[in-house]
């Protein structure tokens, strides 16, 4: 294992989507707990910067694969599917619409102040956005269609974005 | 609480010899230190068994200095050659400090951060700390017997890497080894943690002197994990002051005052604040030099009136602070209350009323800083006590961004990042034949560089020449685990290590430390001299002895080869500790630091390896049960 070996081999995880998160909140832990630098204080200046280096990595390592999304695009990533290259290719003119018909309840139930239908837009997307991870768990894990899964993953990083949006409307409702 | 089990890096097979170290909890208005001490976190006194220092220095004409009691008793005398709550000068330019007009300092613009002109020449406020910390250390080091391995030293979670960066400044020039930057709330958390064998999450409200911070902490099987933090570096138990101050001048109908009436009101106020914890009303009562009496009473249903703005002010970071955690008011489990502020009833209040709880008053809220300092401090030093062990993720308090085109800022690690963290970015360059680029990077929240605080120019120098948008640097922000930030470059195309200026304008460079080291001391050059000799002495016993340990643990590690060349080595190094020279020193370190590098990855590796297997078998017995 060096400093270079990708995030699931790192916390010796399968590299899949579909992964049990409270298995790696554990080995994270475990892990950074032998690499932090709270370990190494009063180490030698060669050896310090070494569990520095290591500790960032572990805690990119899980910060990536935390969230559906960062490990989707990770995953991704190691098949060789940049989704940061893509980012200019045009979505399907259905998926604008329904994205635009979304943005226009926000900004009304915003407007409005209308905290009950902000709740519900939230709980509507948010069930959407997991029945979709449940279609992305499939392509990669089961049917290894990354192409699918990267078209998939792209959509979803729309609807992750208007999600946070809608939470930052009731945030601002709640002030 | 479950707790690890894992062998410390270093530790040694010969019987554990207890190294000295302390937290320092370095107040806006008191500070303190306190060690473990057979096991237990103590604050030490001094010796008219005081334990709080008050962080006031005055400086006198000959040059000595007075700290704490005295120094604060004779603050109304010398009000301009006093400095109190030097704290919120830290890192700081004039502008940035509020009330400055009511201060009866004789500020001088520096360049990042504002410096003092006093009796003793002009001060920068990492001296005026650096005086209260040296106060501390000599303090310690007489109750312990002994020198000091290092020190855990508390920030306010907020503070930025300025504020951070003057803090460490002012330990090094204290000549304390600066074991982490503790931010002020996980070391209460640690203090209350440990106590009480919590789990789940607390909430940390830590009104200090001058500083507000909020933290949200999850406490699981041994880990303090840091959610989200937020807070106002500038708001505080002064400002409090400050606004009964600002009432009994109103009250009392008042002319200007001189800077010491001035000094002399605020002082009353201050006890009127104090007297109303326990008290329905408090008198301020002052005679002041220009021959007005002043004679009022506050009461508390007045004093939560005049103060309200303050304490719904230290609300919103909560309510962001636990948005950020993605949190709900009834997902806390506990609020901790940290900070002689949170004495007063209408905090107290306000903050149950958030929570919908009472909050944890059963620790001293002026001590439990330091004692959860202390107790960072002996862990990290080496010390364990029992099979007591814990690990603390923390996270920095602001995001960090670059300046693009149009004076906007571009998020690199947004806050809330758990440290220690890194971004690599790549840049271009603009022009033909280009070699060189500035990096401008911010600190804050905002969207326009202007509204943002500017952390540093860096100025990426010997890119090679070539063709407009040719040349990749990639430009690596690195926050280590003190929260404090560094950068490295390096041009991607042909592999040239560009040459990274990186100046912080309020940072001190090795060298201005060593300048005012110098001017500190009555025999200048020779004590500093011999000091860095002895530091460097130790630092070269500490280093053969962490490496003969790791060589007595993990010899299978090494071929016969790498070995011997590590014995000799070592051997090298103890003979040049055992000598005067600083520099032959410093280069058998570098020696040995050279030749471990490799064992000491491969020993890395082996922990998370050993870690990662070991859990296989507990999941084992687990489902067994």
């Amino acid at each position: 294992m060096d400093l270079t070996a990708d995030f699931f081999s790192l916390f010796e995880l399968p590299r899949a989507f579909r992964l049990n998160v409270s298995e790696l909140d554990s080995r994270f832990r475990d892990v950074q707990a032998q690499v932090h630098p709270d370990r190494f204080a009063n180490a030698p200046d060669g050896e310090r910067r070494l569990s520095m280096q290591w500790a960032t990595r572990v805690n990119e390592a899980y910060q990536t694969l935390k969230k559906p999304l960062g490990r989707a695009r990770y995953l991704l990533e190691l098949n060789g599917h940049d989704l940061q290259a893509e980012n200019n290719t045009a979505m399907p003119a259905d998926f604008l619409m329904e994205q635009m018909e979304w943005r226009e309840a926000v900004m009304e139930a915003r407007v409005g102040g209308d905290h009950h239908e902000l709740e519900h837009l939230h709980n509507r997307l948010r069930g959407d956005i997991d029945s979709r991870y449940d279609e992305v768990g499939r392509l990669l894990d089961d049917k290894k269609e990354f192409a699918q899964a990267t078209d998939r993953v792209r959509r979803l990083m729309f609807l992750e974005k208007l999600l946070s949006e809608i939470d930052d409307a009731l945030a601002s409702l709640e002030e | 609480m479950a707790l690890f089990q894992i062998a410390e890096p270093g530790e040694s097979a010969a019987p554990h010899e207890h190294k000295l170290a302390v937290g320092i909890d370095l107040g806006t208005t008191n500070s303190l230190v306190a060690t473990v001490r057979s096991g237990m976190a103590v604050c030490l006194a001094d010796e008219q068994g005081r334990p709080l220092l008050p962080s006031v220095v005055r400086y006198h004409a000959d040059g000595s200095t007075e700290v704490g009691f005295e120094a604060q008793r004779n603050q109304a005398v010398d009000p301009r050659h006093t400095i109190v709550s030097v704290k919120r000068f830290m890192g700081r330019g004039l502008k940035d400090i509020a009330h400055v007009e009511s201060m009866p300092y004789d500020f001088v613009e520096a360049p990042g951060m504002v410096k003092l002109r006093t009796h003793a020449g002009t001060k920068s406020p990492v001296e005026v700390s650096a005086e209260i910390l040296k106060s501390l250390k000599v303090r310690a080091e007489a109750a312990l017997g002994g020198d000091l391995v290092g020190a855990v030293i508390t920030v306010p979670a907020y503070f930025d890497d300025a504020q951070r960066q003057a803090t460490k400044d002012a330990a090094r020039l204290a000549g304390l080894n600066v074991l982490r930057l503790l931010n002020e709330p996980t070391a209460a958390a640690i203090a209350y943690g440990l106590d009480n064998a919590a789990e789940g999450v607390y909430a940390v409200y830590d009104l200090g002197g001058g500083t507000f911070d909020i933290s949200i902490l999850k406490l699981t099987k041994g880990v303090f994990e840091v959610m989200s933090t937020g807070g106002d570096s500038a708001l505080g138990g002064d400002d409090f002051d400050h606004r009964i101050y600002c009432w009994a001048v109103e009250q009392a109908k008042l002319q200007p005052l001189s800077p010491e009436d001035a000094r002399l009101l605020m002082m009353r106020c201050r006890e009127a604040k104090e007297f109303l914890t326990l008290n329905p009303e408090a008198p301020i009562t002052a005679r002041l030099n220009s021959g007005e009496m002043v004679d009022i009473k506050l009461d508390v249903p007045t004093f939560a009136e005049i103060t309200q703005t303050l304490v719904s002010k230290t609300l919103q970071p909560v309510k962001k602070a636990l948005r950020d955690a993605g949190l709900r008011v009834e997902d806390v489990k506990g609020v901790v209350m940290v900070g002689g502020a949170t004495r007063m009833p209408q905090v107290q209040k306000a903050v149950g009323d958030f929570f919908r709880q009472e909050p944890l008053t059963n620790l001293d809220p002026d001590k439990v800083v330091a004692l959860g300092a202390a107790t960072q401090a002996n862990l990290l030093a080496g010390n364990k006590t029992g099979k007591d062990d814990w690990l603390l993720l923390d996270v920095i308090p602001l995001s960090l961004g670059l300046e693009t085109m149009g004076g906007l800022t571009e998020k690199v690690i947004p806050r809330n990042s758990t440290i220690p963290t890194a971004r690599a970015q790549e840049f271009t360059t603009f022009k033909d034949g280009q070699t060189a680029m500035v990096i401008q990077v911010v600190q804050g929240e905002r969207e326009m560089v202007a509204d943002c605080r500017s952390l540093a120019r860096f100025e990426l120098r010997g890119i090679p020449p070539m063709v407009a948008g040719a040349a990749r640097i990639r430009v690596t922000f690195q926050v280590d685990a003190d929260g404090l930030l560094s950068v490295a470059a390096r041009e991607q195309t042909t592999g040239v290590e560009a040459s990274v200026t990186v100046k912080p304008s309020y940072g001190l460079s090795d060298d201005e430390i060593a300048g005012m080291l110098q001017d500190s001391m009555a025999h200048a050059k020779d004590d500093a001299m011999a000091r860095a000799l002895r530091e460097a002495q130790v630092e070269a016993d500490r280093m053969i002895e962490a490496t003969e340990a790791a060589l007595a643990e993990d010899p299978h590690l090494l071929n016969e080869a790498e070995t011997t060349k590590i014995t000799v080595s070592i051997a090298k190094l103890r003979d040049a500790a055992a000598g005067e020279n600083r520099r032959l020193i410093n280069i058998a370190m570098d020696d040995l630091g050279f030749e471990t590098q490799e064992f000491a990855h491969r020993r890395m590796d082996q922990s998370i390896k050993k870690v990662l297997s070991g859990r296989k078998v507990d999941e084992i017995k687990m489902g067994e049960e």
